[in-house]
């Protein structure tokens, strides 16, 4: 489902270049649970960004469902974006002036979904985090763990082919780490495709598929 | 679309304070332009009025240069009866003092012949206008209006009562009735009026002598022909020379009226219209302000699906949806202070109303502001590349 092929991603420091990314392959199939780690500058939210078609790589290929997502515009990553990822962020990403239910439907709102099936479609996912009694809360008057919950209610609204998550536990403390923790592995039985970028290599060891990644080198390793 | 409109109010007043502030220049834009405007077309309106109210079937005649062959009243008289010529009435004017017992006031004067009735369109309330008697034996008569009795006399029935002017007395035999659309009663003064004969005022005041300087004449068919044989006539006696006098007719009166208040209104239209560009810089400013201060929430955006053009889309509709509120508070107050106006002003019986062709010009303006100065911000929005955009502040 994931294909790359020789990716780098190189970046002009100075006089000099930075491979923030160099020659990475990596295959993951559907339904795959699969941490990323590697300490701060290793190069993984690089990979994550290339992955989750937010920047594109310098060269090599890249395959998403078969689509080669290098030779895109924008506005076409953006689409791509919307139907097939879903993201999950350090720093949760919620857009404050809106309430947890239209934060979650927003990625409903620029796939042109209408109202009535919007509407159901995030009261479900909300549901499923456990959140229904909280849909019209700002995310400022929620806590780190009901933010990171509605982040995840965005991720999974749309039914992407992989969620992506960037350290989603890096902000919070280890009970509320356990209950989303909890929430991924559900999603992954559920038959989702997971990807977590992480340091901690107690939340690495949760996926069913380790990858370490050092000076933008991957390396595998098997449990 | 509604989405984003609603994004936009909510937007708009999540920051009520800086969205008033930068409104402001908008709000003063479209007031500057609707109330101006409206004032303007209001004046011209009762002006034209009172042009109207002139009678059409009148030419007035002003000679500046008599060429050594003066307009004596029988000039006027021999003149009254060529074709196409309906009547002639002299008018002098000055101004005297008038006194009524321990009452005293200034008063115009005009000096006249009988056609002036008629000609003018005046009506008589009570008593008779000056007679050819009168002028032909200088009698000192004289017809007043209704505000001249009530201020000088203090009652309108005051026919027989002697009044003197400049020292001398003059017999009331008549009264008229206030003209209130004559130009004089617009802007509110000068409205104390009283007619004596044209001889009489040629005693009366050195300004006024048998050689008449100014007459109005009114058509016998219809006022090109009238216009034509006057001219015909003042050429023939000033050898040739048309800058010896003038004929001014109504339609003139309301050409040249005309003329002048489209210019003033182009000239206050721009005016306002230049601080309603101002006032669109002031929204570009800010806009740029929120693009940067809302980097992340557009990186956000970006990543969960949002593409340029849905970006683009929402900030313009923000800046366009800031010009219309201002556009719309405007146009409001500019309603309120114009309603303002109209009463403290009542008593010159000028109606000040929004005129709904400025404030559609004034909504259609704002509208196009708001995209042309939201473009530049919005733009930079829908460009910001996601990984940058994510990155920041974060």
């Amino acid at each position: 489902m994931i294909d790359l092929k020789n990716v780098s991603r190189v970046y002009q420091v100075g006089s000099g270049k930075v491979y923030a990314l160099n020659k990475a392959t990596l295959h993951i199939d559907a339904g795959e649970f699969v941490s990323i780690v590697g300490p701060s500058g290793s190069g993984k939210s690089t990979l994550m960004n290339i992955i989750g078609c937010l920047d594109i790589a310098d060269s090599g290929t890249y395959l998403l469902d078969g689509i080669p997502i290098e030779d895109y515009t924008e506005t076409e990553l953006a689409k791509i974006r919307n139907r097939k990822i879903g993201f999950v962020f350090q720093s949760f990403n919620l857009i404050d002036k809106l309430t947890a239910e239209e934060n979650v439907e927003l990625p409903l709102i620029y796939r042109g979904v209408g109202k009535a099936e919007r509407k159901a479609r995030v009261a479900e996912v909300l549901e499923r985090v456990g959140l229904t009694k909280w849909s019209h809360h700002l995310p400022t008057e929620l806590s780190g763990g009901q933010q990171q919950r509605v982040a995840i209610a965005r991720a999974i609204v749309t039914k992407p082919s992989l969620i992506l998550g960037d350290e989603p536990t890096g902000n919070l403390d280890s009970k509320t780490t356990g209950e989303i923790m909890e929430i991924f592995r559900e999603l992954h039985e559920q038959g989702n495709t997971i990807m977590l970028i992480t340091h901690d290599q107690e939340i690495a060891e949760q996926a069913s598929r380790i990858i370490h990644i050092r000076d933008g080198v991957l390396s595998e390793v098997s449990i | 679309m509604i989405q984003s409109f609603k994004m936009a109010l909510k937007s708009i007043a999540g920051n009520k304070l800086r969205s008033f502030l930068t409104m402001l220049g908008i709000i003063i834009g479209v007031m500057a332009l609707v109330i101006l405007v409206s004032l303007v077309s209001g004046a011209t309106g009762s002006v034209t009025d009172s042009i109207f109210s002139l009678g059409s079937n009148l030419l007035t005649v002003t000679i500046s240069d008599d060429k050594g062959a003066p307009i004596n009243l029988q000039t006027l008289n021999e003149w009254m009866e060529k074709d196409g010529i309906g009547l002639i009435a002299p008018s002098g004017e000055t101004s005297a003092t008038a006194r009524y017992e321990g009452n005293s006031g200034s008063v115009t004067v005009y000096g006249t012949t009988p056609p002036y009735e008629t000609i003018n369109g005046l009506s008589l309330l009570l008593g008779r206008f000056i007679k050819s008697s009168d002028v032909d034996n200088h009698t000192n008569v004289a017809v007043i209006n209704e505000t001249a009795a009530t201020e000088l006399i203090g009652y309108t029935d005051c026919i027989g009562e002697e009044v003197s002017l400049d020292g001398v007395k003059f017999t009331v035999v008549g009264l008229l009735e206030d003209d209130e659309k004559s130009l004089t009663a617009v802007f509110g003064r000068g409205s104390v009026v009283a007619y004596i004969p044209y001889t009489s005022l040629m005693r009366l005041s050195s300004e006024a002598t048998s050689n008449i300087t100014s007459f109005s004449v009114s058509a016998e068919t219809d006022m090109a022909t009238a216009e034509a044989a006057v001219t015909s006539l003042l050429m023939e006696r000033f050898d040739q020379d048309d800058d010896a006098f003038t004929v001014s007719s109504r339609d003139m009166l309301e050409d040249a009226m005309s003329d002048v208040t489209s210019v003033l209104m182009i000239l206050l239209g721009s005016i306002a219209g230049i601080s309603l560009i101002v006032g669109g810089i002031g929204i570009m400013n800010i806009m740029l302000v929120t693009v940067t201060e809302r980097t992340r929430e557009i990186g956000i955006r970006k990543a969960i699906g949002a593409g340029r053009g849905v970006i683009l889309q929402q900030f313009l509709l923000e800046s366009v949806v800031l010009c219309m509120f201002g556009c719309a508070i405007g146009v409001f107050l500019s309603w309120a202070v114009l309603r303002i106006i109209s009463v403290v002003v009542s008593s010159l019986s000028i109606s000040f109303s929004l005129e709904w062709n400025v404030v559609l010009i004034a909504v259609g303006f704002c509208f196009l502001i708001g995209i042309v100065f939201g473009l530049y911000p919005a733009n930079k929005a829908a460009k910001m590349e996601p990984v940058e955009a994510l990155r920041y502040g974060g």
